[in-house]
């Protein structure tokens, strides 16, 4: 039986955020990411991932089995409750072989099937279960967009056309089958795989527009990007002063454009240097423009080489508008000037970007359907072959259904031979 | 007045299995039947095994049931289907010479020692809810603690051919018209199936020149793991094809055919339809292969498979005759539609036995099947139950994940048959593993401690197994590394990683000659038992991949279910679910989960009401 975990918290930023994981192997697996206390005791702990990079520093607490919510061994571990540090904790648990996210009510569950619920709480324990789902119905229809639902029962009935002329190919090789329908087989596959993966690709999207973009204003040393900053603002948040090297931190400012949650981000000037601290502002840089959204360059003038190379996408823009003039994009960060075609400009390439359209949200959807898509490489492969491994390929196929179960529900066999037998002639 | 163990009604083939295997158990057995000489028939196509049905055979096989040995003495035309797709989804088939199967199983079935009973039972003895035996028509009882009965299409069987209805349980023979009547004064439901079957054809009068033909395999695949090689001499079968015309002279007579012209309310299946059902259904379709086989080595009957009709006889034979190589063909027989009863699996336990009264079992049609495979295995697993109701012998587990026989035993009892049911390798999610190959490898072991398999099996295949290891064993202690492999013939990406026996194997294109090679003390083994290795091989990482779907498919079934558990009980439970989990009577937490309209919410409740009955007992 997998060991599972979850955050025991409400989800969002909070102070301190607790994750429990149940199971037999628990401490096995708390194990390998710090080293746990003794149980009944809440201990500090640093809690680091296998490249030994520190997670958090946080407050651990071990169940004995028999002796917790579950009955299995447990383990909680109170972080500080930052998205970042619980989505880090949550995927490096994940990694763990025999370890999964818990579904809606498994905790519960293992509690009721250990035992470990009396009697008075057994009669009162159906309006438990009926409240948590509840909740979390609820929570996935605020979320969830109404396609995502129709967009899986699209991709299973296609798939279940494929099994079903695999199937058919298998049960029926003496009946008069269609030589050639393997070729069907392909195309239902490769066109249910580039749709999941188009919908993966959106939700990422889709997370972001929860969680918020990135943008990173990157450039040579006071070249104005503070005051640029400053003025997306409207107030004065970084220090701007005339000395080079003066924004050593990424200063960041949030702020609603048009509906979108986006955060700007001042970047320390990039220049070669020798200041210790001036260099450390300059790697965190690299790191943040290298995982924005957008990328803002400001530049003295277009033929700028900096040192960090531009890509497609990325928006070049001239700085000091206000003291010269210059052709193209410019803004002045002292005046406000081009300061709102920047913004339409960032706003357009974020649009773009973003399809309110269907897409994952949880991460349980996005790994269900990545596994799914995965199943669906495989299938093309043999798909390829010759001869054709015609079980094998089904078999995959019956993979790539199963995944998708678990995000949208159960795949009936009854309905595979009624496909299979409305096609064919079949049968003596 | 002698008192059985167990009386098998019905000497078909669920019957045959049944009888012998409770004999193998040495349990005091009786075979009630209308008509002795007619004990293992082939009531329609004289064929065993093929995709999924020869799975089955296999089965039966690995726990000592007599079909395959049956079909391997009298097999005519063997042929592995699928030959050029992969082991897990290759089946066994052989056309017999129906006057030899029957000899067979009659010869097998004379070895032991049970009492056969010719007559007609008419009614079942019942004591307090428990089956006390049953009625015959001349008035004699015959007293057991258990029956199973295996009444095939016989029970209330009607024979029809265009308008012409005739009682039967097949063709020329009487059906069985009161158990029905006395079973439903029990408090017994039957709903009425419908199967056919095709004319039969004087195979003088074909004109075989014209037609293809199908011969058997040059390297047969026998059915029965106990045999070596077929014992009488291989036929071909010819091939030919429905056309416009056939179609035509159907289409303006369907109102004529009993299905069509409203005479028989029974369902047929989805497949095995009738040539009327397949012209409805795909009016595009030009033509209709047929498979003409012969019946046996001294008769001329030929067996049409795919022309199965209830159109009256004269048009029989204008349908026929406008098909090439048939213009000039005599019909010996014409074809017909039968319909019968049959009670809705629904409800039995896993041994098949019901609800209506204890010691009842039911097996083969009567469940709603089709094929004689489907209820053979039935057949066995009914005795199985009675061996372990009446002597306690060890179970043999029947589950989706380790036979075809638990797929379908699990398919009856969760989900009941509203058509009737057939057996395809598609059914079995766990299909690479539920190979043909290995019935004998999942079951025999079983067998024997259970006691349905007799020494000289399980020596046979202890040794088998013997060979089998030591040959596994060669292979994990090989390592090859791809320059190696080349030598050999195998080309491997130069990865610089080395490869046991079993890694090499399955890769596509790799032989068991090219490991043999490899390694001279592989190539020592059989070849029998190279080629199983070499199968296992090719599966291994799906196995492996899936074994965890078993693990949570045990986990599931694990929960139990009492027999007689009161669902009423259970808070949180709606009535109709209340209605419909006792109706049902899942065996398990997970039985249940398939049953339609179960919803998630009702099943833990179900398992709370458990646990709390377990608490409560406990106190």
């Amino acid at each position: 039986m997998d060991a599972i975990f979850a955050q025991a918290t409400a989800s969002g930023r909070a102070g301190v955020s607790i994750i429990r994981l149940s199971g037999h192997q628990a401490f096995d697996i708390a194990s390998k990411l710090c080293n746990i206390p003794t149980c009944g005791r809440l201990a500090l702990r640093s809690i680091k991932d296998p490249n030994g990079d520190l997670i958090d520093r946080a407050l651990v607490l071990c169940f004995d089995h028999g002796a917790s919510f579950t009955g299995e061994r447990v383990v909680e571990f109170h972080v500080h409750g930052g998205l970042a540090t619980v989505s880090k904790l949550l995927a490096e648990l994940s990694k763990s072989d025999g370890c999964r996210l818990a579904l809606p009510g498994e905790f519960t569950r293992r509690a009721l099937e250990n035992g470990n619920l009396d009697l008075n709480q057994v009669e009162a324990l159906s309006d438990l279960i009926e409240a948590e789902t509840e909740l979390q119905r609820k929570q996935a229809m605020q979320v969830l967009d109404g396609h995502f639902s129709e967009a899986g029962r699209i991709w299973k009935e296609k798939l279940l056309r494929a099994v079903a002329l695999l199937e058919a190919s298998i049960d029926f090789s003496d009946d008069e089958i269609p030589a050639d329908l393997h070729i069907e087989v392909r195309s239902i596959v490769e066109a249910t795989a580039s749709s999941i993966m188009a919908v993966l690709e959106r939700s990422v999207m889709a997370s972001k527009i929860r969680q918020g973009f990135t943008v990173a204003i990157i450039g040579a040393p006071n070249v104005g990007k503070s005051t640029l900053l400053n003025s997306i603002a409207g107030r004065d948040v970084a220090i701007t002063s005339d000395i080079a090297g003066t924004t050593r931190d990424v200063i960041e400012v949030r702020i609603d454009l048009n509906g979108l949650p986006v955060t700007f981000m001042d970047t320390a000037g990039l220049r070669e240097t020798d200041d210790y601290i001036e260099k450390l502002g300059i790697s965190m840089s690299y790191k943040r423009s290298e995982a924005a959204d957008v990328r803002v360059f400001l530049v003295d003038s277009e033929e700028d080489e900096l040192l960090i190379s531009k890509e497609p996408g990325d928006i070049v823009v001239q700085s000091k508008a206000d003291t010269r003039d210059v052709s193209g994009l410019a803004v002045s960060g002292k005046t406000g000037k081009g300061v709102s075609n920047l913004l339409k400009l960032v706003s357009k390439k974020l649009s773009s970007e973003t399809m309110l359209d269907v897409a994952a949200i949880r991460e349980r959807q996005v790994d269900g359907l990545k596994a799914a898509n995965d199943c669906l490489s495989k299938t093309k492969v043999f798909l390829t072959q010759d001869p054709l491994p015609y079980e094998l390929a089904s078999q995959e196929l019956y993979f790539a259904c199963t995944q998708l179960d678990f995000v949208f529900g159960k795949i009936d066999i009854e309905s595979i031979l009624d496909e299979i037998f409305s096609s064919f002639c079949l049968g003596k | 007045m002698k008192h059985f163990d167990v009386v098998v009604v019905g000497g078909g083939h669920a019957g045959c299995e049944a009888i012998h295997a409770a004999c193998r158990y040495g349990l005091r057995a009786a075979l009630v039947t209308l008509d002795k000489s007619k004990t293992g028939s082939m009531s329609c196509n004289p064929a065993i095994g093929g995709l999924g049905k020869g799975h089955l055979v296999r089965e039966i096989d690995a726990l000592d049931g007599i079909m395959g040995r049956a079909a391997d003495v009298s097999g005519i035309q063997f042929r592995l289907l699928n030959r050029s797709k992969g082991p897990a989804v290759q089946g066994p088939r052989t056309q017999s010479d129906r006057e030899l199967y029957l000899q067979a199983v009659q010869k097998i079935l004379a070895k032991e020692n049970f009492t056969e009973i010719e007559g007609e039972v008419t009614g079942l003895l019942s004591r307090d809810g428990c089956i006390d035996g049953v009625m015959l028509s001349d008035g004699t009882s015959v007293h057991s603690y258990t029956v199973i009965l295996t009444a095939g299409t016989f029970m209330r069987g009607v024979i029809h051919i265009g308008d012409k209805r005739v009682s039967a349980g097949r063709m020329g023979e009487a059906a069985a018209d009161h158990l029905s009547n006395q079973m439903e004064q029990l408090g017994a439901t039957f709903g009425r199936l419908k199967t056919g079957t095709p004319p039969r054809l004087n195979g003088n009068t074909i004109n075989w020149e014209v037609l293809e033909s199908q011969p058997a395999d040059d390297d047969p695949v026998m059915l029965s793991f106990l045999s070596q090689s077929p014992s009488v001499k291989q036929v071909s079968c010819g091939i030919t094809h429905t056309n416009q015309n056939t179609h035509e002279i159907i289409q303006e007579n369907l109102g004529k055919s009993a299905m069509y012209g409203g005479h028989i309310a029974g369902v047929g299946p989805r497949y095995c339809p009738s040539i009327e059902d397949k012209i409805i259904r795909f009016p595009d379709k030009q033509s209709h292969q047929i498979f003409l086989e012969p019946e046996g080595l001294t008769t001329n009957s030929i067996y049409p498979n795919g022309i199965s009709t209830s159109l009256p006889e004269t048009l029989q034979y204008q349908y026929v005759r406008s098909i090439v190589g048939l213009q000039n063909v005599e019909i010996l027989q014409p074809g017909y539609a039968i319909e019968y009863d049959f009670m809705n699996p629904m409800g039995l336990t896993r041994d098949l036995e019901t609800n209506l009264l204890d010691g009842l079992f039911l097996a083969g049609q009567i469940n709603g099947t089709t094929g004689y495979e489907e209820a053979a295995a039935q057949g066995l697993v009914a005795a199985i139950g009675v061996a372990k109701k009446i002597k306690g012998v060890p179970n043999i587990k029947f589950d989706r994940s380790s036979s075809y026989i638990g797929v379908m035993i699990d398919d009856l009892t969760s989900r009941g048959a509203s058509e009737p049911y057939r057996m395809f390798t598609s059914r079995a999610e766990f299909r690479l593993k539920l190979r043909a190959d290995n019935a004998d490898q999942r079951l025999t072991e079983q067998g024997w401690l259970s006691g349905c398999v007799s020494a000289v099996r399980y020596r046979a295949y202890s040794k088998k197994m013997e060979r089998l290891v030591a040959c596994k064993l060669v292979l994990s202690s090989m390592s090859v590394s791809p320059n190696e492999a080349r030598s050999a013939g195998i080309d491997l990406g130069l990865d610089g990683r080395r490869r046991n026996g079993h890694e090499l194997l399955a890769i596509p294109g790799v032989s068991v000659e090219h490991v043999a090679d490899l390694e001279p003390s592989f190539s020592k083994s059989s070849k029998a038992t190279k080629k199983q290795a070499a199968c296992e091989a090719v599966y291994i990482t799906y196995i492996e991949r899936q074994r965890r779907d078993v693990e949570a498919l045990a986990k599931d079934l694990g929960v139990e279910i009492p027999k007689n558990f009161n669902y009423s009980i259970v808070s949180g439970l709606s009535s109709e679910m209340i209605s419909k989990l006792s109706a049902a009577r899942p065996h398990s937490l997970g039985a249940a989960k398939n049953i339609e309209g179960v919803t998630p919410a009702a099943l833990t409740a179900v398992l709370l009401g458990l646990k709390s009955l377990e608490l409560k007992k406990a106190i």
